[in-house]
């Protein structure tokens, strides 16, 4: 009976874990791209498994065009920094650190690969308008 | 808490309208009706590494001259490597070395970088599978299984790898490099299967003196094999019987 009780604690914590992400789990930087069809969950739990795939298929077979490539990561999840350059993974703002500093987890892409998207930078401009918190969060975090 | 389970697509990968015409596997097109067909396909379409061709370099060392390099600074600029301030620790995939006969004073001047050997040293000696030989002939390094351990730069006849003693920043997204690991010419495999060609073969062509030759050395009506059946070509260390892939001629 103790512990049916402690599991239902347990599952109720986990589903009141998403009401209180604003103070407790990372704030994830939103992509430029289009959303992962596989969805967001999907590629949380899994991102490491396809590119690990991919990243065989590219090296040792040729195919340039996988679908899970850590540069098309890199491209579509870049943050930007104050300067409106994309910023290094030394940033605590980079996309992958957000999540991988709260879980713990060392991520050792970036010893040999850059963390950061050769792309022009007028590609990386937000698609839409940020609106006006945004610029003023902005503003708040540039005169610090 | 119900997860997802990781399943990979079944379905061949994004094709475009290149790699359609360029997959024979097995494709069958049944007419339907007048302008409605169904196909399909054999499995996935080849990926780029080619098992029928053999890349390769041919180098006409008559045309090499002393004072040009051309091709080190163009695959330094492609790949991202600095060209070398301490040339016994710092990365060279590829030099420029300068040779005189002493007995006639002859002397001459060549590119030297991985010879992309059908029997490599190094991927023989490797002890985690990470050097190896791509179905094509390119010899690479996976970086991911590299330990550092050293072996096939030892192994190497050429001196051809490099290891990498410093963290690195800035790497090119297609050459990936970082430290603990060995690298070496990758024959710029990220432009030969987009179709290209390696950047020191371009540079030689451009500003260079035109001394170097890139093709499939397996395709009679290659340039570059149409050439080495023409004239007299040389492998270095032929003695050795590595068969590489990279040749030279006058020399």
């Amino acid at each position: 009976m103790r512990r049916l009780v402690v599991a239902l604690l347990f599952v109720t914590g986990l589903l009141a874990l998403p009401a209180m992400a604003g103070d407790l789990g990372p704030v994830i930087p939103k992509a430029t791209g289009v959303a992962h069809i596989e969805g967001n969950l999907f590629m949380r739990i899994n991102h490491m498994k396809l590119m690990v795939h991919d990243r065989d298929m590219t090296v040792h077979e040729g195919d340039r065009q996988v679908k899970y490539s850590l540069k098309a990561c890199v491209e579509c999840h870049a943050v930007n920094g104050h300067d409106a350059q994309p910023v290094a993974v030394t940033s605590e703002k980079h996309f992958c650190r957000v999540c991988h500093d709260y879980a713990a987890v060392k991520i050792d892409c970036f010893e040999c690969h850059n963390s950061k998207p050769q792309i022009s930078s007028s590609a990386l401009l937000k698609p839409e308008m940020p609106d006006s918190t945004e610029i003023a969060a902005y503003l708040k975090e540039a005169t610090q | 808490m119900n997860l997802p389970a990781l399943k990979f697509s079944k379905t061949p990968r994004d094709m475009n309208r290149r790699d359609f015409l360029r997959s024979g596997a097995a494709l069958a097109t049944i007419t339907l009706a007048p302008g409605v067909t169904l196909m399909s396909f054999g499995g996935e379409a080849a990926a780029n590494a080619d098992a029928g061709k053999r890349w390769g370099l041919l180098i006409d060392v008559n045309k090499c001259s002393q004072d040009c390099s051309a091709c080190v600074s163009a695959c330094s600029k492609e790949n991202g490597w600095k060209l070398p301030e301490n040339p016994e620790t710092d990365a060279q995939w590829i030099r420029k070395v300068d040779l005189k006969d002493l007995l006639t004073g002859r002397e001459s001047s060549l590119p030297m970088m991985c010879q992309h050997c059908e029997d490599a040293p190094c991927v023989d000696v490797c002890p985690t599978g990470a050097s190896f030989k791509r179905k094509d002939g390119i010899v690479l390094v996976d970086k991911h299984a590299c330990i550092g351990c050293r072996y096939c730069m030892m192994a190497c006849p050429y001196k051809a790898r490099s290891f990498i003693h410093e963290p690195l920043t800035d790497q090119k997204a297609h050459a990936p490099r970082g430290k603990g690991t060995v690298e070496s010419c990758t024959l710029c495999v990220h432009k030969v299967d987009a179709g290209g060609t390696p950047a020191c073969v371009e540079a030689c062509n451009t500003t260079g003196n035109g001394a170097m030759m890139f093709g499939d050395l397996n395709d009679p009506e290659s340039d570059i094999a149409k050439a080495l059946l023409a004239y007299p070509s040389i492998a270095l260390r032929a003695d050795l019987g590595l068969n590489p892939g990279v040749r030279y001629s006058n020399l």
